[in-house]
């Protein structure tokens, strides 16, 4: 059998992690609103066969409540930091291609959303919106895009310089035109891969606002709320819903972090066939 | 002359950044649904007629417009009066200063101690690079920079309060204590598992620097000439390494203020520790507007102090910087 190279089996890895993110998104999703309603028969089992989560204290299935709870964090951490990287890549490129003055404003923004701890600001924008969902994706994406940004501003300058985009100026091209053809191709991966390792900060933040209480309302199915409700119950020696869905959420994060550096290192030609 | 200059400069950027973020912060409560009027009035736990009401309101001059009310606020503000909150009745300045005693024990701790275990392992990690040793200890960063922090608290919280029995479940001193009874070793037994908490999701990012930097420096010329002289590896992190990359590690750590304070609103929250993270937890559930404002505010000057603390540190200890002064 001929052997792989080392290419295709980053790229099998990167598919297989990501098939395995679709496939508790899928769940999450399929599994029936009737699988987590509690019944206080019951109530408060620890793992077994038939509910490998356990149940908590109002007797709701912990397993099916941290899939779904998963799918809607894998849901705002998709969206959070899609918007996310969309503001990175405008303001970035703005900065970049810009005047001196709009360098130096968007500079002095990043610092300004940098000043704040990013929890506090989370915690401001989601009550200024009254809370919810719309909060918590208006917070997350608001306060995620100052690195990548950044990232995409250096990355700007420096091709900017590079002798390829002299030439293609000197041959007439609009700035437009050597953004389009020149520069997003050049940023494409970066960018891809920057946007990816965004999720598990985004998710990681919807968790800890939510466990907070400013997220979510307690009775959507979140890993925040679970793992927010079940401290209620640790004196008590209820161990399960504190450790279980916090774990799983664990799993998912680090997931998302490998499949981000996976892209990476295909997307980067240097990396792709160590 | 340039290094002062530098200095006004970057206090004259940390005071704009600071109005700034005054400014957001007061519109972005402002443009809450929340009625802080309506707060106040379930706060004082009587019925209040309309024409009370009213009376309030005007006192309180909601119908004004939105910059007025700012700029009678940042003027009381500038003058030290932060208001009064509506949670505990008590002026926020006051509740401030308590509040960040406790915190700043708790954080103190956590950033010596996340800081000091982050830069020894990541010495370790860059001196076995890509043996044994390293490779355990890269998983283990990396699991714990993925893992939220208040889970990591949960189970700490577990392990040593609800099984063990070692250590306290929650907040500063014994319950029901007086404060004038809780003896040193009582509030250092309520720290442990906070500042634990706090260290463990932030000492990552320090050894994984660190180790990076260390790499570099081993494969720099004059490690390779050391080597040749015929020094020894620790040897060589002794008098080559070490000197290069304590400077970084310990600008990072001041410029990881941000961090460490929305860690300690988790890791507060979940051991129900009285500090400033989970009083401005506290406060934007309850709506109490003037404590929420001021908390956010002084988070911000905090982490604008560390910055300020990273930046003067790498003008005035590295010996790269001062050169640059001379020549350039």
């Amino acid at each position: 059998m001929k052997r792989k190279n080392q290419r295709t089996k980053l790229l099998v890895l990167a598919a297989g992690l990501a098939g395995v993110l679709i496939l508790i998104y899928a769940l999450g999703l399929l599994i029936p609103e009737k699988a987590v309603e509690g019944s206080f028969l019951e109530a408060g089992r620890p793992p077994c066969l038939s509910h490998p989560f356990g149940t908590d204290a109002l007797g709701r299935d912990l397993l099916a409540r941290t899939l779904k709870g998963l799918s809607v964090s894998i849901t705002v951490g998709i969206v959070a930091s899609g918007v996310s990287a969309g503001i990175a890549l405008l303001v970035g490129i703005a900065s970049a291609m810009g005047s001196r003055q709009v360098d130096a404003a968007v500079n002095w923004i990043i610092d300004l959303v940098m000043g704040i701890p990013h929890t506090v600001l989370i915690l401001l924008i989601s009550f200024a919106l009254g809370r919810g969902m719309t909060g918590l994706l208006a917070g997350i994406a608001a306060t995620h895009w100052c690195s990548l940004a950044r990232l995409v501003r250096g990355e700007v300058l420096q091709q900017r310089s590079r002798p390829y985009i002299m030439v293609s100026r000197r041959l007439g091209k609009s700035g437009g035109w050597i953004l389009l053809h020149h520069l997003f191709p050049h940023l494409g991966p970066q960018f891809l891969a920057g946007l990816v390792l965004l999720f598990p900060h985004a998710i990681l933040h919807e968790a800890s606002v939510s466990f907070l209480g400013y997220g979510l309302p307690p009775e959507q199915p979140a890993i925040g709320i679970i793992l927010s409700e079940s401290m209620r119950y640790l004196s008590a020696g209820m161990w399960w819903p504190a450790v279980l869905p916090g774990a799983a959420l664990l799993g998912v994060v680090l997931l998302m972090d490998r499949l981000g550096e996976q892209l990476r290192r295909v997307l980067d030609p240097v990396t792709a066939q160590e | 002359m340039k290094r002062l200059q530098k200095a006004i400069f970057l206090c004259i950027r940390t005071v704009s950044l600071l109005f700034a973020v005054s400014a957001i912060s007061f519109a972005l409560i402002s443009a809450s649904p929340v009625d802080p009027v309506q707060q106040y009035i379930l706060g004082l736990g009587t019925a209040v007629s309309p024409e009370q009401r009213a009376q309030i309101e005007a006192f309180w001059g909601v119908e004004k417009p939105l910059l007025e009310r700012y700029f009678s606020w940042l003027g009381q503000l500038l003058c030290g009066n932060l208001g009064e909150s509506l949670l505990y009745r008590r002026p926020v300045a006051q509740i401030i200063g308590e509040r960040f005693r406790n915190s700043l024990a708790l954080m103190g701790c956590a950033w010596a101690l996340a800081g000091i275990v982050g830069f020894l392992l990541g010495c370790v990690m860059g001196m076995y690079r890509d043996k044994g040793p390293d490779k355990l200890l890269k998983k283990v960063c990396y699991v714990l920079s993925s893992t939220p922090a208040f889970w990591l608290g949960l189970l700490l919280l577990l392990v040593f309060s609800v099984w063990l029995g070692w250590l306290p479940v929650g907040f500063s001193a014994p319950v029901g204590a007086l404060k004038e009874e809780v003896t040193v070793w009582q509030k250092v037994r309520h720290l442990v598992l906070p500042a634990a908490t706090l260290s463990l999701t932030s000492f990552a990012n320090i050894a994984l620097h660190t180790r990076q930097k260390l790499i570099d420096v081993l494969e720099s010329d004059y490690v390779l000439f050391a080597r040749a002289r015929g020094e020894g590896e620790w040897t060589i992190l002794r008098r080559h390494g070490l000197r290069n990359i304590l400077l970084p590690a310990v600008t990072l750590q001041f410029s990881s203020f941000s961090e460490l304070f929305g860690g300690s609103v988790l890791a507060e929250t979940v051991f129900s520790y009285p500090g400033l993270g989970s009083a401005v937890s506290e406060a934007g559930l309850n709506a109490d507007v003037p404590l929420f404002l001021g908390i956010t505010l002084f988070s911000a000057l905090f982490v604008c102090a560390g910055n300020l603390a990273a930046d003067l540190l790498y003008g005035v200890i590295d010996p790269q910087m001062g050169e640059g002064e001379k020549t350039g």
